[in-house]
């Protein structure tokens, strides 16, 4: 593809805002495609998402999704073992066994995840969200682990995010240090890792968000459950799989509120497309 | 089996007269489990014995009304095949009790009776009534049924939208937690639960059976004294994860063709279930006891029969479709069998170990139930207290003072533990006049409310009715949204008091007329009497929870103020009436005085006005005036607003300021109005005989009247501060 801008090469280590490439412009904080993808263009974006039993954001990322692909997503029943032939992979927020036992465990080990594990493995985007987040985590997509609030309780409200990559497929319509606002809605949101990993992953660029106030300073007091380092979502070393607490679905239509998070799924489509 | 003896009968709550009439019916002695099941289908809260005589008297019918009282929950008509079904229902005496438990199991039980009927549940709500903060029990049962209202409904995947929680001594030793639920169905699919049907089959899903929740429990009777274990908390326990799969798996059978009648087993179980469903078919029910799925091994009769495990529910099955209903709750991982027959006889026959247990007929039972005229004395007027006679204050400070008041302190440390969001389509969030949620895959929407002004309904019962449901009438009108139906949570005291029954008398008679006046039937509702502590009873709370409907979602109303330079307009007469308001009791700590009326006929023509003008794009923001009066109104539009857009009023000289600010005259809203508008909504409200005034402009960031003000952020910082600070002073700011 002309146009990949991540991918291979080394897409992390850069903190500040690069310049658009070729082919794209700045218009405002978002960044613009110019010229279409003339290999791919028109190929439509095939998307799957995984619905656990006790998934309950499965509608809501289909819907956005939906909107920014044109097409609806396959919706995967968790106890299938075959995933269609998919570029990226959605694990939905919700209560997926009811998590009676630490959030994701059970679900990491459901037959389907095997088979997303396989696929990831193979370089297809996969996005999990809440607590799509502990099942892939739980899974070892990603390394870390999420633990219950610092505060203890659940906690549902916007909050604000510094983009920390911009060249990933899922943030090439951020910019780096954007501040972006999505609604979090979780009471086990409390990312941590060995101190060793988490130096590493900054250095690689794997730290996808982190929160922050409306000016985009990262301090504690802006951290809703007590991540390491302000952590709200992270990148495996690949680049492939991004895993985050808060819910781009649920900004991605200015009459909820807000459309921050709908730039995530126009990502995904231009990088995919 | 044990005696029937006088003790007994009474721990069971039985009166003396009532056994004799079940004497009569049964024509011989009952035994245990038939004496258990006449007294849970004859319990008040099942049988309604005080209250039915009034509750007769609401209206009930309106050309939208698909279903009105009497089934699991009402339904209305909004258009298009959509049907929205809802309910308010209560789960006070639990949520005292254990208030994690008690108010969680509220919120799984409420969600049922809407799912029951075909509905996907779209929407949480609820009104919380606390003791006095000073109580040393108050954080903890704040904290325990917040938590449990969340932990339910956020797994189950439903937003909780809003509601309403006040704080007041006579709540010390009864809390209310009134849950409700709003669902959308398909007009032609909906699902009722009179069985049909003889020898069609009965059938058990969901959870397994087990010892929670048995009414009897606490009872020493010699049958449970032949069992060994030890007897298990009276208060049931949730499993949302269950109540997710049920609400999937009932939706995916209702999809098909195969369900006669269903209902979920609620208060009193597997009795009040199968007694309602086979007496509203007119038929009997054989039950074999055995097939029923079972947690613990050695269950009696009594005890499968009283059973309040949550997460179950009954249907009647068209001949021939176990194998497509059994598919799909296998598929759920959810328990199924087929634990009965629909028989002629008019009788509830259940067989356990292959032995009768029990013989009774169902009429008598389930729609015979005694029901009393009980003795009531109308509650004593309260006189009507003149502005003059209560202490004036700054402005500025009592405002301060009032928007850090338990009841007007903001609730965002309750609802930011409830997901608010799931389902993608909550437009207005907590903290509005109203919630606001999308009908999927549609423009319209749902305005949802639930109001009640106990301070009021202790002054007059009669007044306070009437205002519960203007108020709920306002809040949906606020937003933009066409009002259509009322559902009725009764909260009161022991009803054997004629005090106390005036006061339920009285509530009804007012609601009544607000709802009939005002085009606002109720169409399905709850009663929880008893709620007493000590011969201390709680302040009448007639809880009105009420659905309107907004044809176009992008027309929806905020409270918000929008920019600086608009005009403040104040619609509806201010006579600044201070008796039973917030200002009387926070400021000058005196609760008395008559409650300001409400005068319908106007309530529902600037309903009208202010829904005609937010359709026609004249407002920038609206907000009812309820509680704290103008000032706070106004107030609560500046701290809404992303700007902290603050507003400098103008007072009248003909009235006392504090009366002018704090008065809680009926009937008001504040409108936000640009410069262009302006002429046209003024002559709006004159075409309508609607008083309406300019009172001041917005800007700046202060709040400003009578030469006193006070900065928005101020006021914010105490309104946002008082709950965080009341639960521990963790929560973090936002």
């Amino acid at each position: 593809m002309l146009l990949k801008i991540t991918v291979s090469g080394n897409p992390g280590g850069q903190r500040n805002a690069a310049p658009a490439p070729s082919g794209w412009k700045v218009d405002g904080f978002r960044i613009k495609k110019t010229v279409s993808d003339p290999i791919q263009q028109g190929s439509p974006v095939k998307a799957a998402v995984i619905v656990f039993p006790g998934s309950n954001c499965d509608r809501d990322v289909a819907v956005a999704l939906e909107a920014s692909m044109g097409s609806k997503p396959h919706m995967v029943w968790h106890r299938d073992t075959e995933l269609p032939a998919v570029d990226l992979i959605v694990v939905p927020g919700g209560f997926s066994y009811g998590d009676y036992l630490r959030c994701g465990a059970m679900a990491a080990h459901s037959p389907i995840m095997r088979e997303v594990k396989a696929r990831a493995d193979k370089g297809a985007r996969v996005l999990g969200i809440c607590n799509g987040f502990q099942i892939i985590t739980e899974a070892g997509l990603l390394p870390g682990v999420l633990m219950r609030n610092a505060q203890l309780r659940f906690a549902c409200k916007d909050v604000f995010l510094k983009v920390e990559n911009d060249r990933t497929d899922f943030c090439r319509y951020y910019r780096s240090g954007d501040v972006v606002r999505f609604p979090i809605a979780h009471a086990e949101g409390n990312y941590f890792v060995e101190p060793h990993t988490f130096r590493e992953m900054e250095d690689n660029g794997q730290i996808a968000f982190r929160y922050c106030d409306a000016d985009g300073k990262v301090a504690p007091e802006f951290n809703p459950n007590g991540s390491l380092g302000n952590v709200a979502g992270v990148y495996n070393s690949k680049f492939n799989v991004l895993g985050l607490m808060p819910h781009p679905e649920r900004l991605a239509e200015d009459l909820l509120g807000g459309s921050d998070g709908k730039l995530m799924f126009d990502s995904l489509v231009e990088a995919l497309s | 089996m044990s005696q029937i003896t006088p003790e007994v009968i009474a721990q069971h709550g039985i009166k003396p007269d009532e056994y004799k009439l079940i004497l009569e019916i049964m024509g011989r002695e009952p035994n245990l489990t038939e004496l258990g099941i006449f007294s849970v289908m004859w319990s008040e809260h099942c049988s309604y014995k005080s209250s039915k005589k009034w509750l007769k008297t609401l209206p009930t019918t309106a050309p939208w009304v698909i279903c009105g009282p009497g089934e699991n929950a009402g339904i209305i008509d909004i258009g298009d095949n959509d049907a929205i079904v809802f309910k308010m229902e209560s789960h006070n005496h639990p949520s005292f009790i254990e208030p994690y438990q008690g108010a969680a199991t509220g919120v799984g039980g409420i969600l049922r009776d809407v799912f029951t009927m075909g509905a996907r549940p779209i929407a949480n709500m609820n009104a919380l009534r606390f003791g006095d903060p000073s109580n040393p029990k108050t954080r903890h049962l704040v904290a325990g049924v917040v938590a449990g209202i969340g932990g339910y409904g956020n797994c189950v995947g439903v937003p909780t939208v809003g509601g309403e929680t006040n704080f007041h001594s006579s709540y010390n030793g009864n809390n209310l937690v009134n849950a409700m639920t709003v669902g959308l169905a398909a007009k032609d699919n909906i699902f009722y639960s009179a069985a049909a049907g003889v020898g069609n089959h009965v059938v058990y899903f969901g959870s397994k059976t087990g010892r929670d929740g048995i009414h009897g429990a606490t009872m020493a009777s010699a049958e449970f004294d032949e069992n060994s274990e030890e007897k298990r908390p009276t208060v049931q326990v949730g499993d949302p994860f269950t109540e997710k799969l049920l609400i999937e798996a009932c939706l995916e059978l209702m999809a098909t063709d195969v369900i006669v009648a269903i209902q979920d087993m609620g208060a009193a179980g597997l009795t009040s279930s199968s007694f309602e469903m086979a007496s509203k078919g007119g038929l009997g029910v054989e039950l074999d006891l055995d097939a029923v799925p079972m947690r613990e091994q050695g269950m009696s009769a009594y005890e499968i029969m009283l059973s309040e495990s949550q997460e179950r529910m009954l249907m009647i099955l068209k001949p021939g479709k176990e194998d497509i209903a059994k598919a799909i709750m296998d598929k759920w991982e959810l328990d199924f069998a087929v634990i009965g027959t629909l028989t002629d006889t008019g009788r509830m026959v259940l067989k356990r170990h292959g032995e009768i247990v029990a013989d009774l007929p169902i009429d008598p039972l389930a729609q015979a139930a005694p029901e009393y005229d009980r003795p009531w004395v109308a509650p004593a007027k309260q006189p009507v207290i003149k502005a003059e006679d209560v202490e004036a204050q700054c402005p500025a400070e009592a405002l301060k003072k009032l928007v850090a008041c338990p009841d007007l302190a903001s609730k965002r440390w309750i609802y930011e533990q409830y997901d608010h969001m799931v389902m993608g389509d909550t437009v207005q969030r907590p903290g509005g006049d109203a919630a606001v949620v999308r009908i999927h895959g549609s423009d319209k929407a749902v305005a949802i409310t639930t109001d009640c002004t106990p301070r009021y309904c202790q002054a007059d019962p009669h007044e306070g009715g009437r205002q519960a449901v203007a108020e709920a009438y306002r809040n949906l009108s606020a937003t933009g949204a066409l009002p259509l139906a009322v559902t009725d949570n009764l909260n009161f005291g022991n009803p054997e008091k004629p005090e106390i029954m005036g006061q339920i008398v009285e509530a009804i008679k007012g609601m009544g007329e607000a709802c009939r006046d005002l085009d606002f039937p109720v169409v399905s509702g709850n009663v929880s009497l008893y709620n007493e502590t000590q011969g201390t009873a709680i302040q009448p709370t007639p809880a009105i929870g009420a659905v309107g409907l907004l044809a176009d979602v992008n027309k929806h109303m905020t409270l918000a103020f929008k920019q600086t330079g608009s005009n403040i307009v104040l619609l509806g007469e201010t006579k600044g009436w201070l008796g039973a308001s917030l200002y009387l009791r926070e400021i000058c700590g005196r609760e008395e005085g008559a409650p300001p009326p409400v005068a319908l006929h106007r309530e529902r023509r600037k309903g009208e006005l202010v829904r005609q003008m937010i359709q026609d794009g004249q407002l920038l923001a609206c907000h009812d005036v309820s509680d704290g009066g103008l000032l706070v109104a106004v107030a609560e539009m500046s701290m809404a607003s992303a700007g902290r857009v603050g507003a400098a009023l103008e007072a009248p000289s003909t009235l006392p300021l504090h009366a002018w600010c704090f008065g809680e005259d009926q009937g008001r809203y504040v409108l936000e109005v640009s410069d262009d508008d302006l002429v046209s909504v003024l002559e709006a409200a004159e075409a309508r005989e609607v008083n309406a005034r300019v009172i001041g402009k917005t800007g700046g960031h202060v709040i400003s009247v009578g030469g006193r003000a006070v900065a928005v952020d101020e006021l914010k910082a105490v309104n946002e501060g008082w709950l965080p600070a009341f639960m521990g002073g963790e929560m973090s700011g936002h």
